[in-house]
């Protein structure tokens, strides 16, 4: 299939490259940009790994024409880490055993990350609830349950001491 | 003030950022200037001679560089030194539906899969098997020509006088069970990228450098050579990161070899990777097994005597197989006390993907059989099942019948730990009002075998209370009933004898400090995703006394790192650990010797801690910079929950890979004599005094430890054993049959927890991978086509029906392990299922030997206890007997129809029939 141009725009920056119309989102990150941070886990959306957010919302990047994406804001798991450290949620994942294998956590960054953008105080069901769509075959979710709280935590703390300081000055 | 430093507390692991971030590599992350993409062309046919391949259309076609066939490396290989069977692309014939039959490198993956079309290959159909007691009666068209009766081997042991034991029994049961075939489904599929240097003088393929999703790299490495005929020396693996084995990664795949072959013969790198459903083919997953087991026990609860008849559907090629089926039989054994035991194992060959090492590799199915028919004996005896199993306990150190060496034993605090947690006593008890209520939830926390009385004394005074047949009781109101089960299981912590026989270490760890302060771990174990490269960090950090931070672990690439056997058998923490601990010690002594001198005390008195070198007296002066968190060694289950907190108190978790290059610098230098130095001042002294400054350590396991003397006492022996002890607590819909499980206790003794964060998610993720195998995880087949090769049909739970697992930790404190440490990451899964099935008993009164728990079998199990019309309704939309087979995605089209096949698998058909649930309520 002939190659046309497209225009990405991924983790804030604007790419443009040539693509086969047909090919998939996964596809163009992993093997056109370079980004192989999203995972291949199934081939058929059961999986979860290869989640990536479409203006905000996540979507699995392996049943998504990338040419469809285009005028778009596409969110990566390189894209998660806040000012060139490890955001409240990837911390956590680490210290509390939420990443074992670690091959289905980039999908779960972009999961996670938009469930506390909409919903900052979530029911333990509300995360059962939003994980449910992402595969993990280590951890059996307990341990990511736990990061997600410290994580909310964490946050919480985070603006409080930012409040703080605003306050000062 | 703990005993350590770094042993015990909660550390998040080294490769940590790595994974969240999604900056580490896994093989398929991979790519290489001028590689091409391979693509596997799979068998259609269950079992069929191949009369000719013709691969000239396809090398053809624009873009395709290499087509490579069973011609192109005619060497069999497999992974133990007795089943040399498997050919990496089939030579004469094909042996499962997804057999590998040729391969086409080619410029990106669309063209590959393009040539794949245009591959003819000539069939000639042969009579395939399909069920493991069928095929065990063939007397032609074997699976292997050298394999009559499609016997792949069989074991028949005695121990003691199993005879004389069941004519002593006061009780005998005996029973079929039945556990299907599951598969680890880890979510990176096999992926392999192997690209040859040039040789320098001749131009032609050289050294090979093999990049591969493998938990065994060094077998790879031996394989390779095998096959591709390269002396060992010239051959380079290395593990990136892998995204979960489970024992699918144990073994050399299929495509590790191949994509070596057409590298060599496309003259450039070539990677493959396997599509989801190429995945399921891959296998090598926890076999369909059928037991026929009897136990004989006394009226008061004592074992004495076992029998079981053991057949397990192993597929088309050796694998793992007499290992698997080995296990079988001697893990009946170090777990209780049973003086009589008879076994006979068959493992038999069908026409279906190679069945090979799975998580609890082969001791899963039949722990299942032995605990469930444990269950029945104790409410045949109308004894409490935790209580039968506080009879038949160890008493280490011991050797059983069966030539187990047994040290460290934590199976009593187990059971007595998930008892108290889980209200065992008061759940067990019919409902009472709640003021009638007796307080008997025991609340010392004593360890080991004094409590077993105490256990056994409560579970007297439960049994005091009189239940009856436990169907009827707890009522709910949504009309589902309640029920606890118990079960119990162990794991080896690493076989005692390596595959490949030899006295060669089966770990060996080196360390090299330099001048900067850095100290680097080269070591051969595969991080899988189980932390093994954080323990390695650790050991070494501890022995040494230096920061965390400092340590960095080299692994898994055969030209850097020692030979290590691998990740299987839950070997890591037991062996790479001790030889991490040595290589540790071996340091440590060269710089003592040095610090002592500067420090100008003897050698004995150099205490290392807090990244500093203290004279022994003086580390309480300079303390205060140590590590601010110490906590009794008893606490490891609270420090896990603490952990956030814990680990910032120790603010040295990010950047730990980084080792600090600070240059050396020595304050105080004209001080003289001084009570301590820096870790960096140390080393540098050390250096100065004896050159460069490495250590080796190394371990074999103790001949003590390695078994008996007879034919398959290889397997099994371990220098330690696991211990887990586990409470389910079930609902049952008698409507739907539906099974929810609301809740697992689960107690593992793993020695000492080097890493509790670690533990728990070893465990959790073991009793949550047995939860999936119990209610929903099931590999189903229809004429050798797997008809669920996929995540969503294959169910493996997701985060909305997982239930709540508490983990907890039990510390026996093997003499033999670093620091104590045995196993944590596979022997909990084998009690999980067995606890559930004795709970869905506890809560209905029905007995379920096959494995998993759907709502169609619970629910034929349930009409047939009362007697009812059993339902078909399965017919017409049973998945396992459709009209026409569903396409699915992959490499493989079926075009609607399944392969022209042979007469139906009629013991399929039995299965469904007499999976003997019926008889419910004994």
């Amino acid at each position: 299939m002939k190659k046309e141009l497209i225009t990405l725009k991924i983790n804030g920056r604007t790419l443009e490259l040539a693509s086969e119309p047909n090919k998939l989102l996964l596809d163009v990150l992993r093997q056109d940009l370079g980004l192989t941070g999203s995972k291949r886990g199934c081939d058929d959306s059961s999986c979860g790994a290869c989640t990536v957010q479409l203006d905000g919302v996540p979507v699995l990047s392996c049943t998504l024409l990338a040419a469809s994406c285009q005028e778009r804001e596409i969110a990566t798991v390189e894209g998660i880490a806040e000012h060139g450290s490890l955001a409240a949620i990837q911390k956590a994942y680490g210290d509390w055993g939420g990443a074992q294998c670690g091959y289905c956590t980039p999908g779960f960054m972009m999961t996670v990350d938009h469930l506390l953008t909409e919903n900052p105080n979530p029911s333990e069901d509300d995360i059962r609830h939003a994980l449910s769509g992402n595969l993990c075959r280590c951890t059996g979710y307990m341990q990511m349950f736990q990061a997600i709280k410290a994580a909310i935590e964490a946050e919480r703390k985070g603006r409080a001491s930012e409040a703080q300081t605003a306050g000062a000055r | 003030m703990s005993e350590f430093s770094t042993i015990g507390r909660p550390i998040a692991f080294v490769d940590a950022a790595e994974k969240t971030t999604g900056h580490g590599k896994y093989t398929d992350d991979l790519s290489m200037p001028g590689m091409l993409i391979g693509k596997v062309l799979h068998s259609p046919h269950p079992h069929a001679r191949i009369k000719s391949i013709d691969t000239s259309r396809a090398r053809a076609l624009p873009g395709v560089v290499a087509v490579v066939t069973g011609q192109d490396a005619p060497t069999t290989y497999g992974i133990l030194p007795i089943g040399h069977d498997e050919h990496a692309l089939a030579l004469d014939k094909v042996r499962y539906v997804g057999d590998n039959v040729a391969c086409v490198a080619a410029v990106d993956e669309a063209t590959a899969e393009k040539a794949l079309a245009l591959i003819d290959v000539e069939y000639e159909l042969l009579p395939a098997w399909f069920d493991p007691e069928q095929s065990m009666r063939a007397e032609n068209d074997f699976v292997h020509e050298n394999r009559p009766r499609n016997i792949e081997k069989e074991y028949h042991h005695t121990f003691g006088d199993p005879d004389k034991g069941f004519a002593e029994a006061d009780y005998v049961a005996e029973a079929r069970y039945i556990a299907n075939e599951v598969t680890h489904a880890a979510m990176e599929p096999h992926s392999t990228l192997a690209a040859f240097e040039l040789d320098p003088h001749t131009g032609k393929p050289g050294r090979l450098t093999v990049w591969s999703s493998t938990q065994v790299p060094y077998y790879l490495q031996h394989k390779l050579s095998l096959v591709l005929d390269i002396p060992m020396s010239r051959i380079r693996v290395i593990k990136p990161l892998v995204g979960g084995g489970f024992g699918g990664k144990s073994e050399v795949i299929p495509l590790e070899i191949t994509a070596a072959i057409a590298a060599r013969a496309a003259h450039a790198p070539v990677k493959i990777t396997y599509t989801r459903e190429e995945v399921f083919w891959a296998h090598r997953g926890r076999p369909r097994t059928i037991i026929d087991l009897k136990t004989g026990a006394k009226n008061d609860g004592r074992i004495v005597a076992a029998a079981a008849r053991v057949i397990q559907d192993g597929g088309g090629y050796c694998s793992y197989g007499p290992v698997t089926i080995l296990y079988s039989g001697a893990l009946l054994g170090a777990l209780y006390d049973i003086p009589n035991v008879r076994y006979d194992g068959y493992r038999v060959l069908t026409n279906k993907p190679a069945c090979g090492a799975m998580r609890g590799h082969g001791t899963v199915n039949v722990r299942f059989a032995f605990e469930s028919q444990l269950d029945e004996i104790a409410a045949a005896l109308k004894l409490d099942p935790a209580e039968v199993r506080c009879r038949n306990l160890l008493k280490p150190p011991c050797v059983t019948v069966n030539g187990l060496r047994v040290l460290s034993y934590g199976l009593p605090e187990c059971i007595d730990k998930v008892v108290a947690a889980s209200d065992w006593t008061e759940k067990r008890a019919r409902p009472v009002q709640a003021s009638e209520k007796l307080d008997l939830k025991p609340v010392s926390e004593g360890h080991g075998f004094s409590r077993a009385e105490e256990v056994s004394h409560l579970c007297h005074s439960e049994r005091a209370s009189a239940r009856e047949e436990p169907a009827g009781r707890n009522p709910a109101a949504d009309g589902r009933r309640r029920g606890v089960g118990i079960a119990c299981s162990h794991y080896v912590s690493g076989a005692a004898n390596s595959i490949i026989r030899s006295d060669m270490p089966h770990s060996t760890v080196n360390l090299k400090v330099d001048r900067d302060g850095g100290v680097v771990a080269y070591t051969g174990a595969a991080e899988i995703g189980q932390g093994s490269d954080t323990m390695t960090a650790q050991i070494v950090a501890e022995v040494l006394g230096c920061d965390l931070a400092r340590v960095k672990v080299v692994a898994a690439d055969t030209d850097l790192t020692p030979i290590d056997l691998g990740s299987y058998s839950s070997r890591v923490t037991f062996m790479n650990g001790n030889a991490s601990l040595r290589a540790a010690e071996d340091v440590k002594k060269k710089i003592a010797s040095a610090a002592a001198r500067r420090l100008d005390c003897a050698v004995a008195d150099v205490v290392f801690r807090g990244d500093k070198v203290f004279r022994q007296g003086a580390e309480n002066v300079a303390r205060a910079p140590s590590p601010a968190v110490d906590r009794p060694p008893g606490a490891a289950d609270d420090v896990a929950r603490s952990s956030s907190s814990a680990v910032k108190a120790q603010g040295r978790v990010e950047g730990q890979i980084l080792r600090g290059s600070v240059q050396q610098k020595r304050r105080n230098e004209d001080e003289g004599s001084r009570d301590w130095m820096s870790f960096e001042e140390a080393v540098v002294a050390a250096i100065d005094f004896s050159g460069a400054l490495t250590g080796t350590g190394s371990y074999a396991p103790p001949a003590e430890a390695r078994g008996g003397q007879f034919k398959g006492a290889g397997v099994g022996p371990s220098p330690a054993y696991s211990y887990s002890a586990q409470v389910a607590e079930v609902s049952v819909d008698e409507e739907t049959g539906e099974v929810t499980v609301h809740k697992i206790w689960a107690a593992h003794d793993c020695g000492r927890a080097l890493n509790p964060v670690a533990v728990e998610g070893q465990v959790i993720g073991s009793v949550w991978m047995g939860l999936g195998q119990a209610l929903e995880e099931e590999m189903i087949w229809k004429d050798g086509l797997l008809m669920n090769p996929g995540l969503l049909e294959y169910r493996s739970p997701s985060a909305a029906e997982s239930p709540e697992i508490e983990c907890m930790i039990v510390e026996s404190i093997d003499p033999e392990g670093p620091f104590g440490a045995k196993e944590a990451g596979e022997g909990s899964l084998a009690a999980t299922i067995p606890a559930i099935s004795n709970a869905i008993y506890d809560a209905v009164g029905v007995r379920l030997r096959e494995v998993p728990f759907t709502p169609e079998r619970v629910l034929a199990a349930l009409r047939a206890k009362k007697g009812e019309k059993k339902l078909n309704m399965t017919r017409d939309v049973d998945p396992t007997a459709p009209a026409t087979f569903p396409e699915h995605g992959g490499a493989l089209c079926f075009k609607g129809k399944g392969p022209a096949r042979h007469p139906l698998d009629v013991a399929r058909a039995d299965v469904a029939r007499a999976p003997s649930p019926a008889e419910g309520d004994d």
